[in-house]
């Protein structure tokens, strides 16, 4: 076969394109990360308090963010929200922006989970030192909660760099929306091109993917060894 | 008369619907070690607890160097700097090295200079036997170790009034003795001024002036620690004494 599937990977600047979608990808799963990690602390820090109006407004954010599937939510903003509320971004910075706000509030409740589960006396000996609310959560509280918390951070951004496969259903260019402009321009003269381009992008997502489980699940394994130790 | 440091009058404290401490009224002068003795449940912990504002009390009052305390978080993270405590169970910061657990409070906390408050963070540790362990873990050191860092960490703050909440009760028999040899030193030599929650009874019996005595809530007895040890006044006071070995 002169036509072979494979050759559709490297004809033109195919392979380029593939890997620019692939940074459109990492970038919007990067950024979102970042900015949802910082707020989700921030938030997570807040429902530990114990002001009842503050815990139910952050409580229903999770749930809605949890709840509504991430297309959904996707569509949400990127076909109602201009149309209701005048409010225009391009589609890459506004899956940025949807990206983030899910892994704010995913990651609030992880790390409540874990400032909530640092044991009570650490409080207190904090306290005993007179240290004040925000010594105690800065020194005592969220260095403690962080390291019970990373290898759920993690996960989570594997889930999050998985999720960016959606993207394609609000036209961004990424890897996926790419592969898939690839594949229709060649179906004619490659039949078996679409295996090889979604093959590539298989492995893209997981030489991305496979570090970060493989980096969390030594971070839990290591966390229980030096707690029992 | 001897100035008295710590004045607590009609102190009442309950969870819910159980009545936990029953008109408290008891006052320490400066210098003076009062050792707080009872039965287990009795009490005593939750006492010195409220002393530095980790419980709320319903009612009553604490006067602490001349001031009635005015219950706020605010006032107490202001008191706890003057009122040093140390637990049963130690609570090293598992995060922070022993000497970063030490320097936290004089730091950040009073905002002392950082260099000066190493070298008396060293010379501290260096009376309690651990010069050497500056920079390790907590997790790398045995529970006596552990509550010689966690003493060490309170007298950072150069508290006026220390409490113990049975310190020695989670610790090996062997450990026992160096601990009650450091708060025995922090007496005779610093004069500090403490109230000891202990069932270390020949502990109690020799490091204490005063002897407060508590069951169910209610104070018993306080008398001077020779009279208590002879002679208490209350039946209830020898049977306890009967019950423990020492």
């Amino acid at each position: 076969m002169d036509h072979s599937g494979i050759s559709v990977l490297f004809e033109g600047t195919n392979f380029q394109r593939l890997l620019g979608g692939l940074w459109v990808t990492v970038r919007i799963a990067a950024v979102a990360l970042i900015i949802g990690l910082i707020l989700g602390i921030m938030l997570g820090v807040l429902r530990t308090f114990k002001n009842r109006p503050l815990r139910v407004i952050l409580r229903l954010y999770l749930e809605f963010f949890r709840i509504v599937p991430t297309v959904v939510l996707l569509f949400l903003f990127y076909y109602i929200l201009p149309r209701q509320m005048n409010f225009n971004l391009p589609g890459d910075q506004l899956a940025t922006l949807v990206f983030a706000l899910w892994v704010a509030a995913e990651m609030s409740d992880i790390v409540r989970g874990a400032l909530i589960s640092v044991p009570q006396h650490q409080k207190e000996s904090g306290k005993a030192i007179g240290l004040n609310r925000y010594q105690l959560y800065r020194y005592v509280l969220i260095p403690q909660a962080i390291s019970l918390e990373i290898p759920a951070t993690i996960n989570l951004a594997t889930r999050v760099i998985k999720t960016t496969s959606l993207l394609m259903l609000i036209s961004v260019m990424d890897v996926i929306n790419i592969g898939q402009q690839i594949i229709e321009a060649n179906n004619h003269s490659h039949p078996t091109g679409v295996f090889w381009v979604y093959g590539l992008i298989f492995l893209f997502y997981f030489l991305i993917d496979y570090p970060l489980s493989w980096w969390a699940k030594r971070l839990e394994k290591k966390r229980l060894e030096r707690a029992n130790g | 008369m001897a100035e008295q440091i710590l004045r607590v009058e009609h102190l009442e404290k309950s969870y819910q619907k159980k009545h936990v401490l029953h008109d408290i009224n008891f006052h320490v002068d400066k210098g003076e070690v009062v050792t707080l003795l009872g039965p287990s449940g009795s009490g005593k912990s939750t006492l010195i607890r409220c002393l530095n504002g980790l419980e709320e009390y319903q009612k009553g009052t604490i006067t602490f160097e001349g001031k009635e305390i005015v219950p706020t978080e605010k006032n107490w993270q202001q008191i706890r700097q003057k009122i040093g405590m140390v637990f049963q169970s130690y609570d090293l910061f598992p995060n922070l090295t022993v000497m970063d657990n030490i320097l936290l409070g004089p730091t950040k906390v009073q905002k002392q200079d950082k260099f000066a408050a190493k070298k008396e963070a060293l010379d501290l540790l260096k009376r309690v036997g651990l010069q050497d362990y500056a920079n390790v873990y907590p997790r790398q050191l045995s529970g006596g170790q552990k509550q010689r860092v966690a003493i060490v960490r309170a007298l950072a703050l150069h508290p006026d009034f220390m409490l113990f909440d049975e310190v020695t009760a989670s610790l090996d028999p062997e450990m026992v003795r160096g601990i009650l040899n450091i708060i025995q030193d922090l007496a005779d030599v610093d004069h500090m001024t403490m109230i000891v929650v202990t069932h270390e009874m020949n502990f109690a019996q020799q490091i204490a002036d005063k002897v407060i005595f508590l069951e169910d809530g209610h104070i018993l007895e306080q008398t001077p620690s020779k009279q208590f040890f002879s002679a208490p006044q209350t039946k209830r006071a020898q049977e306890f004494l009967d019950s423990m070995d020492f």
